[in-house]
């Protein structure tokens, strides 16, 4: 390549246009990053809305049952789509799969460019909902034919979601064809990082399901403006109908988020255990391999008290059993990666170590729901919440807000590991199980999902308390983490290159704060090369 | 390692067969609230077991494996080839062995919520934006439902509007009620009383309140007030 390549100069003054008009995978990475943030924080203010509310049966601070209704319709859609989701296939893919391959760029750096501005345009659509008069209220899911009948706005959610899908449908070809095409000489595909291998998994999940999800919100919008009868049995239609659409695609989202978060996991512990990855083949081809093949003959355990055929809601609990088989390897192989390592605690590797626990409380209080008779009772309550938000939501956000401070200083030459991060990080692990644990007690006991009161049920009232003040833990510790992210970008001590001594390319070929092109010479690595051999001088 | 889970395991599997074994006992009609409790208890000891088995050794390993120095490295030996099939193909086994034992658990219990008895009685549920309508025929409608005890009721359920669902904790069971379909849930009231039941799909504004009463009462309360309502309702109707 040419000499423009140079480590940037932290010093050089900042121009937006340059950030607009950016083809650069890292900076459309920060970008990323700055909008899955944004979106976090304004989706986890509806959060603690909705847990004060709920802090005590009648109603409390909310106008009317339908304000609260579009705060629930805001902290789902907002995290799932709007943070987690690019968070992790937007921020952390852009920014690190390119580098971790040896590449310079991603194979088409102007369609990642209309990626990043596609999904803030879905951002800004997003928010929009706060001010017009009638707001989505519908859930993330959207289900008809309430969602049709509605007095609020589902076309802000229809195209919404188009828009987001659409970005994702182009990042996924992009770094799908970045893998397969730019890997530097010398890296086959043994040898790539498991936050590579689960990236391209959950992108590759992306491009198959993300048309079916955009054709189920396209038939909701016909039936809604334009007088179609997809979802409307009284004019031949069928309710269930959409359900099947969106657990299609819903369910195998659930693995676009788990993926890439295990994948960092294993990449923090590895590095700062300094080792070998257990059984990296298993992992990969059982384990993520597995998981692609499954995650598409499950989705009916979301319809399991929805009057499908007794037949299917048995088929399919015992496909959706399965799925332990590809999660247990992946387990395995988290397990086997501790075994006689040599671990440096920091503030990455403490996110990575709690998330160990995340995933064990999160995945076994899944195998209930995959049965059908026990579903039949524990369904729509809030131990579904507590779990879903355990495996999906706490796991994923921890692993990425580990990859953050594992990434830091190359991102931003400076580290983040101050006492700050640390306090913050136990404020926020005691905070999630403070806030899930009471709710997994009063859903076996009965307690509904998206209930603004609960003045039939009032002896949860203090459970919901403390899930109150563990809401409230949280936003401590997430605002504490926040101001400790921004003022160490930029006042933080200065980082050594490879700080944390690790094997993989973004840290020996690359300097802190790449500049275009990534890499001062072409990477080429040698036969006995692979981003976790530590044993090897 | 592997031989101190699969021994785990095998203990745990023991002891969840002998249970199975207890609830069979007794011909009498199955009571599937009771049936839930039991497979809730196997299971939950079942992901304990699994749980504490993996919380202890991630705590142990997270411990013991702490750098010494900072220049040391970990010493995980590379699996040979034997040893990778092992790693892969025996967790695989065993959490199979746990996913078939589970399903024919489930199953079993399944058949049990989905059989209806013959002697079971009919009601007719309509859920509605938002409240819900009780039809036990001859023109007896209630918005409280009234169930005898020590009789099977089979409740068959649709809704002219949305997507609800009927749900009554104490029986361990709910079910979707939808436009366009009738689906069904049978419960098995074994004790008199007043049980909440609640609606559990999103249906707007009122969804919080769509709550009612299910009042199982003894068998001759239930039959009174079933015969003067019907009177009441012939009255109506010639009114
Ligand atoms: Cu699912
Ligand atoms: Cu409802």
């Amino acid at each position: 390549m040419t000499a423009e390549t140079t480590t940037a100069d932290a010093g050089s003054s900042f121009k937006l246009m340059e950030w607009i008009l950016t083809t650069d995978h890292k900076r459309i990475g920060i970008l990323y990053l700055i909008g899955s943030m944004a979106a976090f924080i304004v989706a986890g203010l509806m959060a603690l809305l909705i847990r004060i509310e709920q802090a005590s049966p009648g109603p409390g601070i909310m106008d009317s049952p339908d304000q609260y209704n579009s705060w629930l319709y805001f902290h789902g859609a907002a995290m799932i789509l709007a943070f987690l989701i690019p968070g992790l296939t937007g921020f952390a893919a852009n920014y690190f799969l390119p580098l971790m391959i040896g590449a310079r760029d991603v194979a088409f750096p102007r369609i990642n460019a209309f990626s990043v501005w596609l999904f803030y345009g879905a951002i800004i659509l997003a928010l929009l909902s706060f001010v017009i008069p009638d707001a989505p209220d519908i859930m993330w899911t959207g289900y008809p034919p309430y969602s049709v009948t509605s007095p609020g706005n589902t076309a802000f959610y229809v195209f919404t979601v188009h828009l987001l899908g659409f970005s994702s449908v182009l990042g996924a070809v992009n770094f799908l064809v970045t893998v397969i095409y730019m890997r530097a000489p010398g890296i086959g595909w043994n040898k790539l990082n498991i936050f590579v291998w689960t990236t391209i998994a959950a992108l590759g999940l992306q491009l198959v399901f993300i048309p079916v999800l955009a054709s189920a919100v396209t038939m909701l919008l016909f039936d809604k403006y334009l007088g179609t009868h997809f979802f409307n049995p009284a004019q031949g239609g069928d309710v269930l109908l959409y359900q099947n659409l969106f657990w299609f695609y819903s369910h195998p989202a659930v693995y676009v988020i788990f993926l890439p978060a295990v994948g960092i996991l294993f990449d923090i512990v590895a590095t700062m255990g300094k080792n070998r990855v257990f059984n990296y083949k298993a992992c990969v081809y059982g384990g993520i391999g597995g998981i692609m093949l499954i995650t598409g003959e499950v989705w009916v355990h979301h319809l399991y008290v929805a009057g499908m055929p007794d037949w299917l809601r048995i088929g399919q609990m015992v496909t959706t059993l399965l799925i332990s088989i590809p999660v247990g390897l992946i387990v395995i192989s988290m397990w086997g990666t501790l075994y006689k390592a040599s671990i440096t605690y920091n503030t990455a590797m403490m996110y990575a170590a709690s998330c160990f626990f995340l995933v064990l409380l999160g995945g076994l209080t899944g195998i209930p729901l995959a049965l059908t008779v026990v579903t039949v009772h524990l369904s729509e309550t809030s131990f579904v919440h507590a779990h879903f938000h355990f495996i999906m939501a706490l796991f994923s956000a921890f692993a990425l807000f580990g990859g953050i401070y594992y990434w830091f200083p190359k991102m931003f030459g400076r580290l983040a590991d101050g006492p700050l991060a640390t306090a913050s990080f136990w404020i926020n692990s005691i905070g999630v199980n403070v806030t899930f644990w009471p709710l997994f007690i009063i859903g076996v006991e009965g307690m509904p999902r998206r209930y603004p009161d609960y003045e039939m049920f009032p002896q949860f009232e203090p459970y919901h308390m403390v899930a109150t003040v563990g809401a409230f833990m949280i936003a401590l510790g997430m605002a504490m983490t926040i101001i400790n992210w921004i003022w160490s970008a930029f006042k933080g001590p200065i980082a050594p290159e490879n700080p944390w001594g690790s094997k993989s390319l973004e840290w020996t070929h690359a300097p802190n704060c790449p500049g275009p092109g990534n890499f001062p010479e072409d990477v080429v690595v040698d036969d006995d090369w692979s981003p976790y051999e530590y044993g090897r001088k | 390692m592997t031989k101190i889970l699969s021994t785990i395991y095998g203990f745990a599997c023991g002891l969840l067969l002998t249970g199975a074994a207890r609830a069979e006992e007794g011909g009498e009609l199955p009571d599937p609230a009771a049936g839930w409790d039991h497979l809730w208890r196997e299971i939950i000891i079942d992901i304990t077991i699994i749980g504490v088995v993996f919380g202890i050794a991630a705590i142990y390993m997270m411990i013991r494996y702490r750098a010494k120095n900072p220049n040391d490295v970990g010493s995980a030996p590379k699996l040979t080839k034997a040893q990778a099939i092992a790693w892969a193909m025996i967790p695989a086994a065993i959490f199979m062995a746990d996913d078939f034992f589970l399903s024919a658990k489930g199953w079993t219990l399944w058949n049990v919520y989905r059989r209806v008895p013959d002697n079971a009685m009919e009601i007719k549920v309509t859920g509605y934006q938002w409240y819900w309508e009780f039809d036990y025929g001859d023109g007896v409608v209630t918005n409280e439902l009234n169930v005898p005890v020590g009789q099977p009721v089979v409740l068959r359920m649709t809704s002219p509007d949305v997507i609800h669902s009927f749900f009554i904790p104490a029986y361990r069971v709910k079910e979707d009620v939808m436009p366009g379909r009738v689906t069904y849930i049978w419960i098995n009231p074994r004790t008199p009383g007043t049980f909440i039941s609640t609606c559990t799909e999103y249906c707007g504004t009122a969804h919080s309140g769509m709550y009612t009463n299910v009042n199982a009462l003894v068998r001759e309360e239930f039959d009174s007030w079933l015969v003067e309502a019907k009177a009441e309702a012939a009255e109506e109707a010639k009114g």
